[in-house]
């Protein structure tokens, strides 16, 4: 079987604007939250938000491509523009070899509300403009990319609510593995702005804790009140190994892990069992046993009910290991679409300089909780395999193991 | 004559309006801005880009203009007469 690695890593996020900010970030536990008051004004519960200055691509990339990319896009191509740099691989090279893009996303709400409020002014949709449709649709970061970086292999984007960047890793994992693509840029990206969760706020998940904003995301801790929601984008290379190996790719490490299930019950309600039989199958695929897993990144939220039964699910697999585990939302705020592709990055990042990044502001742990090794301060220690967790809405699970490149 | 010379000056300040258009929000270098340059091939303005140029053309000038419209429009000095003539009703 064919065996996939990782040749680059790109990522814009609400604790760094590329690796090495990202890395000092999870270093020192520094979180990427804060109040945004306009959501507020416009009534939100919660103005709690992840932290993001939109990139000014003027100058720097073509009008044509620039007008197409919502936030989520911009935030896309400038984490690919990192990933393909470090992965050594220019425009030339994607012209002359087959490869695709597989990217995680799951709304375009503010292309789309603001082309729908120029359409109600203007009575005419000759006046929204030429960029608008292609903001706007969902795979709006596939779509555009795969024109940017003149991409010939697959190209579509990945739905798949808050798993949307894992399964996008995963599926492109797949690809690969079965001889189907050499190369594939895989990802995730996330609209941060309120268009986009003003409808999930009014779920009552986000976390009110709006005097401590830093303090808000606190995954498995028993004070936690909710999410965070959050956003970026993140990328990452993945390469059929010997085809790296042969142009001399740097190799950061091996996808050798895909789980993924449904849990087949409420729509927004997580169970145990739909996560337990992911974490299973990921274990499967990689041939590997729980106690092999040297660090596990959960994807716990920060809400009452998702951290509660991914905790006992990881317990389940994991009983008595006492293997390390930190929910890197404790620092970035739920990152959503983009959150499963950032956090096989952040975990990377703690990989490659043998830390374990912070749950931040775990202080006191819960019935189920209390059970997991949950790292809440830097700790150093070699890790050589890690395995990350996302779930979604509608009981999508992804789990993805990576090993330290040990060729 | 003082109703010629406004006309030139309403004529002047549109080819400026719709020149600056194209320079900083078309992207076009500013040396290819000619009046004999090809709409197309020259200035590389495709079917996506007169979307942006009809914005721009209702939000400064108030006109609505389609496609359609312009079947000769080839060059920037057609270009310019389309609109003076439209504006001038």
């Amino acid at each position: 079987m064919r065996r996939v690695v990782i040749t680059g890593m790109g990522i814009y996020s609400t604790i760094g604007k590329n690796l090495s900010e990202v890395r000092d970030s999870l270093y020192h536990g520094r979180s990427g939250i804060g109040l945004d008051p306009e959501r507020k004004n416009m009534g939100f519960r919660s103005g709690l938000t992840g932290r993001i200055e939109r990139p000014d691509l003027k100058g720097k990339l073509h009008r044509r491509f620039r007008v197409g990319l919502g936030e989520e896009g911009e935030y896309a191509y400038i984490a690919t523009i990192e990933a393909l740099a470090n992965a050594r691989i220019d425009i030339n090279f994607l012209e002359k070899n087959e490869t695709g893009i597989l990217y995680g996303n799951d709304s375009t709400a503010r292309s789309v509300v603001n082309s729908f409020d120029m359409l109600r002014e203007k009575k005419d949709t000759t006046l929204i403009g030429s960029g608008s449709i292609f903001q706007s649709m969902n795979s709006t970061i596939s779509m555009n990319l795969s024109v940017i970086f003149k991409l010939k292999g697959i190209n579509f984007t990945v739905s798949g609510a808050c798993a949307s960047g894992s399964h996008a890793i995963g599926l492109g994992y797949f690809f690969i593995k079965h001889g189907l693509q050499n190369s594939i840029i895989c990802g995730g990206g996330q609209e941060i702005s309120l268009h986009s969760m003003g409808s999930f706020d009014g779920l009552s998940a986000f976390s009110i804790r709006e005097n401590e904003p830093t303090k808000a995301s606190r995954p498995f801790d028993k004070e936690r009140d909710g999410l965070v929601p959050s956003g970026g984008a993140a990328t990452v290379i993945l390469v059929e190994y010997e085809s790296a190996r042969r142009r001399g790719a740097p190799i950061i490490a091996e996808v050798i892990g895909y789980g993924f299930s449904s849990n087949g019950e409420h729509i927004s309600q997580p169970n145990i069992e739909g996560p337990s039989r992911s974490l299973e199958m990921a274990l499967r695929d990689s041939g590997l046993k729980a106690r092999e897993i040297d660090y596990i990144n959960a994807h716990a939220t920060s809400t009452p009910i998702g951290d509660l039964n991914e905790a006992i699910a990881i317990d389940r697999i994991f009983n008595g290991l006492k293997t390390p585990v930190s929910s890197t939302k404790s620092m970035t705020g739920h990152e959503m679409w983009m959150g499963g592709a950032s956090e096989v990055i952040y975990s990377t990042l703690m990989m490659q300089d043998s830390f374990v990044a912070p749950n931040i502001n775990f202080e006191t742990p819960d019935e189920a909780s209390a059970k997991l090794n949950i790292i809440n301060e830097t700790i150093q220690k070699k890790i050589n395999i890690f395995l990350s967790n996302s779930f979604g809405f509608g009981g999508t699970n992804s789990t993805i193991i990576v090993r330290k490149n040990c060729f | 004559m003082m109703l010629l010379n406004v006309r030139e000056m309403q004529r002047e300040k549109m080819i400026k309006t719709i020149n600056d258009f194209l320079i900083d929000e078309i992207e076009i270098e500013k040396n290819r801005i000619k009046p004999t340059a090809l709409l197309k091939k020259d200035l590389g303005i495709d079917s996506l880009d007169f979307v942006d140029v009809a914005v721009v053309i209702e939000k400064n000038f108030g006109l609505k203009i389609k496609g359609e419209e312009m079947t000769n429009v080839k060059t920037l000095q057609d270009f310019y007469d389309f609109i003076y003539h439209r504006i001038r009703g």
